[in-house]
């Protein structure tokens, strides 16, 4: 496997065989050696196999993208955008995945870092105490199977509804918090019960609640528009739409594989399975993920609240003063208008462990932030610091307004729980002032900072590229992980 | 009869193996139920019922445990032992097997972290006369 350098932080994977358009990776040299390595030693699972296994896909428009952050994923790579012409392409449920419409909120406090340092500890208790996270957690919202229905229609709006957050949340979110064209019929029973008990539960794993600092701003223009400044306290929630999300990705891998055949569209691996995007199955299947969606976002909506609830009175707040900053995923599949060529297309753009990065001017922009571009949230470690970037001119024409979402894996999960122990790791962390709550023992060595790769090159090729801009660089006070 | 976790960066893998299928589909089940709790812990008190068919082995194995994660939600519950039968049929190859465990309790389980989904990357199914593997990766 070749690439071709476009720039320091442009390459193309040339348009061969099968290939309806080339690939495109929008990475540094150091970060793409891991994967050419394991292209060229022909393991099974490699990430570049997986641009090019995209790039076969009916309707594909321009190139196979890939962001910085790439790494192997299900179907596409983790980091993987696709845009798919509305009329001839194909919607794919690898281009979503299992976790539909995992995302970040941020929350920006009125509170300083001199305010919340010295309570810090208590804070963490705090958080620990009020957002059920790790495994088996069961949520504060009770639904029953017509509550689901509600959850799915209606988005964060129906928690927001029932009072788990105010209105002006739902104005800083993707979609105000609701994608429209969802349907709870074309969701399995068996994912709505998955649910019943998961609503407003962070889960485990990579997710996590942090309080942060901005440390520093680097853009003060998107900065005073995001109404965010040095010293300030924001919380960030990462999580997505849980065991209703995941079951849905179960439940329709096997329906698009019958549709892959029925369509006669070549399956060049199982979780790249597809149909038309006009098909009654391509619409079925979008209808459930934009359910999964609102799933999300609802999730995100009542842990909002949650962690309000928890730092408002410790801090003698207004409650709304804790306002969201901005609400966006990095596992979705949207219909968007974009520039191709010099003409405005309707297409449907995936993207897998992407979050969406619509830069100055996008009408999908809250209006606060139309004239900079939406935030964007790049998730680092326990350990290291998190990032806020936005969408550029350069990212809409070149990638459909898309942007990294996290630093990615370096080591596997056995392999960091061999080097590192949980309570070491814990005490390091410490020792750097973070105070860490979590769930799980075991989760801790498996998430430590040095089994991820290293954030700043990943932000350095993201920004390198003029994809997305920097924003400001927050570190962590308080880490709760799942 | 046993069950492998195999290295991967982002996710992992897991393996089952034993002298025939049932075994090998058993030995997966422990494999990805041993990464969210300690299986030596979580006592067989109640037993859910998984009765599936599916067009091939490999479709069975992501259906078996893609379903034993679906009871864990909806019932609450952990698995550490499992019986299985695994048959072909004219419709398929078909499963029924017993899962037996006890809702999960987060003081005397160890959680770990929680599987997603079983997914088709890497799922491969091999059975001679005495000897059968199964594996697929999970998505964390």
């Amino acid at each position: 496997m070749e690439l071709r350098k476009l720039d320091d932080f442009a390459w193309e994977l040339p348009k061969t065989g099968d290939m309806r358009v080339p690939g495109r990776i929008f990475a540094s040299e150091d970060l793409l050696r891991p994967l050419l390595d394991e292209a060229r030693g022909g393991q099974e699972w490699n990430a570049l196999e997986q641009v090019r296994n995209v790039a076969c896909l009916p309707g594909i428009v321009k190139a196979s993208i890939a962001m910085a952050d790439i790494h192997p994923g299900y179907g596409f790579p983790i980091g993987g955008v696709g845009a798919f012409d509305v009329h001839d392409g194909v919607v794919a449920m690898g281009g979503v995945g299992f976790d539909i419409n995992c995302g970040v909120r941020v929350l920006a406090t009125p509170l300083s870092a001199k305010e919340v340092g010295p309570r810090k500890e208590e804070l963490a208790d705090r958080l620990f105490g009020g957002v059920p996270a790790g495994l088996g957690s069961e949520g504060k919202l009770r639904l029953s199977v017509e509550g689901i229905d509600d959850v799915l229609v209606k988005g964060a709006r129906y928690a927001v509804g029932k009072g788990f957050g105010v209105p002006d949340d739902l104005r800083f979110t993707e979609e105000e918090g609701c994608m429209a064209d969802a349907d709870p019929a074309a969701v399995s029973v068996k994912a709505k019960q998955r649910q019943f008990r998961q609503v407003g539960t962070l889960g485990s794993g990579n997710h996590y609640l942090e309080v942060q600092e901005v440390v520093e701003i680097m853009d003060r223009a998107a900065a005073a528009a995001y109404g965010i400044e040095v010293g300030q306290i924001l919380v960030a929630i990462h999580c997505g739409s849980r065991a209703l999300g995941h079951q849905i990705g179960q439940d329709y891998l096997q329906e698009l594989e019958r549709a892959s055949r029925k369509y006669a569209i070549p399956i060049r691996e199982r979780e790249l399975v597809c149909a038309p995007i006009r098909s009654p199955e391509g619409q079925r299947y979008l209808s459930a993920v934009a359910a999964g969606v609102n799933c999300a976002f609802a999730n995100r909506q009542v842990i909002a609240h949650l962690v309000r609830e928890a730092i408002a009175p410790m801090f003698s707040l207004a409650p709304e003063r804790i306002r969201t900053l901005y609400d966006v995923g990095h596992n979705n599949v949207k219909r968007e208008r974009h520039q191709v060529d010099g003409r405005e297309r309707e297409l449907l753009v995936h993207r897998k462990g992407s979050t969406r990065a619509f830069g100055p001017g996008r009408p999908e922009n809250p209006e606060p932030y139309r004239a900079v571009g939406h935030p964007v949230f790049v998730g680092g470690t326990m350990g290291t610091a998190s990032y806020i970037l936005r969408g550029t001119e350069r990212g809409m024409s070149e990638v459909f307004g898309s942007g990294i979402h996290g630093a990615g894996r370096a080591l596997s999960r056995s392999k960091a729980k061999r080097t590192w122990h949980g309570d070491k790791v814990l005490k390091d962390l410490a020792g750097k002032g973070i105070e860490v709550r979590a769930h799980s023992a075991r989760g801790i060595a498996e998430e430590a900072p040095g089994a991820y790769k290293d954030v700043d090159l990943v932000i350095q090729a993201a920004t390198g590229s003029g994809l997305n801009a920097l924003v400001a660089r927050v570190v962590p006070l308080v880490c709760v992980k799942g | 009869m046993a069950y492998e976790i195999l290295e991967h960066t982002a996710d992992v893998g897991v393996r089952g193996t034993g002298p025939d299928l049932a075994t090998a589909f058993a030995e997966a089940a422990r494999g990805m139920f041993s990464l969210m709790v300690a299986l030596e812990a979580v006592a067989p008190m109640r037993t859910m019922q998984v009765d599936l068919t599916a067009d091939s082995l490999e479709g069975l194995l992501v259906a078996w445990l893609g379903e034993l994660l679906a009871q864990k939600d909806i019932e609450g519950l952990v698995f550490s032992r499992f019986c299985v039968a695994v048959v072909q049929g004219e419709r398929g190859w078909m499963l029924r097997g017993q899962a037996h465990g006890e809702p999960l309790d987060v003081h005397r389980h160890q959680p770990g972290v929680e599987v997603k989904a079983a997914t088709y990357y890497g799922v491969r199914v091999e059975c001679t006369n005495d000897h059968a593997m199964v594996q697929c990766v999970l998505d964390l």
